[in-house]
C-alpha cells in the first residue's frame, strides 16, 4: 500500500514535511545532479548526504515507508496539500487529484486554451 | 495605533523638485511620524526612496498553502515577470549568502524580503531559518515578509522575535462569497478544503493575523489584486475594514491574466483591469487610506532598484565563487545611507517650504473655478528626471497635472521596440503595445523619440514632447500642462484620446 509521485511533480517541498512516515524524499538541487557523490547543504542549511535525496529530478515517495496516512490522518496528506493534478498517483495508477479538480479549469476547456495557443 | 486619514485633496509633494517622483507627500507625510520615519526609506513604500534604496527578494519559500486563481504553480519561465513566480528555490543559507553578497555590491539594498515562490508562513522554517541568520550577520537590513495569511496567526510570536517590522498580507476579499470565486481550495488542519468553506477560513485568519500584527506594533501593508467582475467593488470594502484595523497602506495591484500563464484566470479568459480602471479604484480608496500607487510587482527573485532587474548578477554558481568582507561593506553602506538620508530630509523640508505650499492646498473640488481640467501624462523617466528616450523606456511613470500640481498616479508597463542599432523587426506592433498601455493619457514626455513613433502616438491622440530632457519630473510636467492651458487646450474634454 503505498503512492507514487510522477515527473510532473514541481518540486514545491509541500508535501514532504507532513509525512507522517517521512517517506517522501527530495531530489538533489538542480547543480548537484551530475557529478560524484558528495555531502552539502540541504534544504534547511544542514548538511546532507547523497542519501538522503531520491536521485531523480522530482520528489519521489518511498514505497516501503508510505502507509497511504492510515492510521495518521483522514487524508493522505501528499494528496491533501499537492497544487498540481496528476503528479501523484495510488497503486493502480489513477490519479489521485484528476484534471479540473484542483484548478477548477474543466479539461476541455484547458485543451481548447492550448490549442488556440499553439496556433498562434 | 493611529492610522492617519488623507483625503484625495490632501497636500501632494509639489516642491520635492530635485529628482524625485513626488508622490512621497502623498503616501508618506499623511502618516504619524512614527510610521513615516520608519517607512521613508523603504523602496517599496515610498516613491522617493526607491531612486535610493534597493530591495531585493530571496526565494526560499517553495511551499504554499492555498491556490489562487491567478497563479500557477506549474510555470517557471525565465521569461516570466509576475509575483510569486521565481526560477531558483535557494536554501536558507545560499539566500543568506546571496544576501549578504547583494548588500556588499550594491550598498543601497535596504531591505531583504521573502514573498515565496510559495507562502513564507507555509515554509516557517525555511523563512525563520534565514531570517534568524540575517538578523545575526547583517543587522543593518532590514527585514519583511509577504503571505496569503492562512499560516500567520501561528507565527505572529515568531516574526515579532525576528524583528521583522514590515509584514504584507494579501488581502483580496473579505466575504466568503467573493473568495470562493478567487480561491478554489486551501490545506487547513490536515484536510484540502475547497470553495466557500475554504475562502471564509481563509478570511478569518488574514483578519486575525492583521489583528494581532497591530497589536504587537508590527506594520502591516495590504496588498489586493484588482479582478474585475470578481472583487472590484468589493475592495472598497476591504479598505475600509483593513484601515480600521490598523494597516498602514493598501496597494491595490492589477491582475494578471493571460491564457498562456495557465492559470484559470488565463485560460477561463478572466480580463484584466484597464489603467483606468486601477486608477479609478484607487481614487475611490484614497479617501479611506494611503494608497500605494508605485508597486512594480516585481518577480519574488527580484534584486535592485525597482523596475530594475539584476538577478543575473547574483545567480548561485557567481555567489558561492565570491567572498566578501560584511564589516566593510557595512561601514560603506552606513556612510551612503547617512548620506542620502540627509539628501532626502533636505528635499522634504524644501517641499514643506511655504512657497510651494500655496499650490499644495489649493483644494481641487472646492476651487470656485477650477483652471483647467487635469490631464494624464506619461514621463520616460529615470531618476526623477525626464531621461529616457521613448523607444527604450521599460515603463512609463504617470502623473496627473492639474492646478493642485502634478500627482503621480501610476506607472504602466512598455514593449521596448527599439534595441538600439538592431533593426526593429516587428517593432510596429510593439509600438502599438506600449501605444495601447498609454491610453488615457494625452501627452509622452521623453528625451528624445523618432519619427515613426511620434506619428503613429499624435494619430492616437498622444502628444509626444521631447523639450523637457533632464528636467526634473514634476517641473516638466507642469510646464507642459501650463503651456496647455494658456493655448485654451484644458477647457473642453480632449479631442482624440480617451480620458481616464
Ligand atoms: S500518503 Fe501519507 S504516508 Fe504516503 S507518502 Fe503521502 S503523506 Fe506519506
Ligand atoms: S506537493 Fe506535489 S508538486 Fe509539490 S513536491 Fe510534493 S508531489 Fe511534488
Amino acid at each position: 500500500m503505498a503512492l507514487e509521485i510522477i515527473e510532473s511533480c514541481v518540486n514545491c517541498w509541500a508535501c514532504a514535511p507532513l509525512c507522517p512516515n517521512q517517506a517522501i524524499i527530495p531530489p538533489a538541487p538542480r547543480e548537484k545532479r551530475a557529478g560524484p557523490p558528495q555531502a552539502f547543504l540541504g534544504p534547511l542549511g544542514g548538511e546532507r548526504s547523497d542519501a538522503a535525496f531520491s536521485g531523480g529530478s522530482h520528489f519521489l515517495i518511498d514505497a516501503d515507508k508510505c502507509t497511504e496516512c492510515v492510521g495518521d490522518h483522514a487524508d493522505a496528506q501528499c494528496v491533501a496539500i499537492c497544487p498540481i493534478e496528476g503528479a501523484i498517483l495510488d497503486e493502480l495508477g489513477v490519479e489521485m487529484n484528476p484534471p479540473g479538480s484542483l484548478t477548477g479549469i474543466p479539461p476541455e476547456r484547458w485543451a481548447a486554451a492550448q490549442a488556440e495557443i499553439a496556433a498562434r | 495605533m493611529d492610522l492617519p486619514v488623507i483625503a484625495p485633496e490632501a497636500p501632494k509633494a509639489g516642491g520635492c523638485s530635485a529628482g524625485s517622483c513626488g508622490s512621497t507627500a502623498s503616501q508618506v507625510d499623511g502618516m504619524s511620524d512614527e510610521i513615516r520615519a520608519r517607512v521613508q526609506d523603504h523602496p517599496c513604500y515610498s516613491e522617493d526612496a526607491h531612486h535610493y534604496f534597493a530591495r531585493m527578494h530571496v526565494a526560499v519559500a517553495p511551499a504554499c498553502n492555498i491556490q489562487c486563481h491567478y497563479c500557477n504553480r506549474k510555470y517557471d519561465c525565465a521569461n516570466e515577470s509576475r509575483p510569486g513566480v521565481v526560477s531558483e528555490v535557494l536554501t536558507p543559507a545560499q539566500a543568506v549568502k546571496k544576501t549578504l553578497v547583494v548588500a556588499a555590491t550594491i550598498p543601497q539594498m535596504t531591505v531583504l524580503g521573502i514573498a515565496g515562490p510559495g507562502d513564507p508562513l507555509a515554509n516557517p522554517e525555511r523563512t525563520f531559518e534565514t531570517f534568524r541568520q540575517l538578523a545575526e550577520k547583517a543587522p543593518d537590513i532590514k527585514l519583511c515578509v509577504s503571505t496569503n495569511g492562512l499560516a500567520l496567526p501561528a507565527h505572529v510570536e515568531e516574526l515579532a522575535k525576528h524583528n521583522i517590522d514590515h509584514v504584507t498580507i494579501t488581502i483580496n476579499c473579505v466575504d466568503p462569497d467573493v473568495g470562493a470565486k478567487i480561491y478554489p481550495w486551501i490545506f487547513w488542519k490536515n484536510k484540502r478544503i475547497h470553495g466557500r468553506e475554504g475562502a471564509a477560513i481563509l478570511i478569518e485568519q488574514q483578519q486575525k493575523g492583521l489583528e494581532m500584527l497591530v497589536a504587537r506594533g508590527i506594520l502591516v501593508k495590504v496588498n489586493s489584486v484588482l479582478i474585475p467582475g470578481v472583487n472590484d467593488q468589493h475592495l472598497k470594502e476591504v479598505s475600509k475594514i483593513v484601515k480600521a484595523k490598523g494597516a498602514f497602506l493598501h496597494n491595490v495591484m492589477p491582475l494578471i491574466a493571460e491564457a498562456e500563464h495557465g492559470t484559470f484566470y488565463g485560460v477561463m479568459g478572466q480580463r484584466s483591469p484597464k489603467p483606468a480602471e486601477l486608477k479609478e479604484l484607487q481614487d475611490a480608496c484614497a479617501g479611506d487610506m494611503n494608497m500605494m500607487r508605485h508597486c512594480r510587482q516585481c518577480r519574488a527573485d527580484a534584486v535592485g532598484l525597482l523596475g530594475e532587474d539584476r538577478g543575473d548578477e547574483f545567480t548561485l554558481d557567481k555567489i558561492e565563487a565570491m567572498e566578501i568582507d560584511y564589516a566593510a561593506a557595512m561601514q560603506v553602506r552606513a556612510e551612503l545611507r547617512a548620506q542620502v538620508t540627509a539628501e532626502l530630509e533636505a528635499k522634504r523640508q524644501k517641499a514643506h517650504a511655504p512657497a510651494t505650499q500655496v499650490i499644495q492646498f489649493m483644494p481641487r473640488a472646492e476651487a470656485a473655478k477650477p483652471a483647467g481640467r487635469p490631464v494624464l501624462m506619461a514621463v520616460a523617466a529615470k531618476g526623477g528626471l525626464v531621461a529616457v528616450h521613448f523607444g527604450h523606456a521599460r515603463e512609463f511613470l504617470v502623473y496627473e497635472a492639474s492646478a493642485a500640481g502634478a500627482k503621480f498616479v501610476g506607472h504602466r508597463k512598455a514593449e521596448q521596440y527599439c534595441a538600439g542599432d538592431e533593426t526593429c523587426g516587428d517593432g510596429e506592433s510593439v509600438l502599438d503595445k506600449t501605444i495601447r498601455a498609454l491610453e488615457g493619457c494625452e501627452v509622452v514626455l521623453c528625451s528624445k523619440i523618432g519619427f515613426e513613433p511620434w506619428g503613429n502616438l499624435e494619430t492616437a491622440g498622444i502628444q509626444p514632447n521631447g523639450e523637457h530632457a533632464m528636467e526634473p519630473i514634476e517641473e516638466a510636467v507642469m510646464a507642459v500642462w501650463n503651456e496647455m492651458l494658456a493655448a485654451g487646450k484644458l477647457d473642453a474634454k480632449p479631442a482624440a484620446a480617451k480620458c481616464a
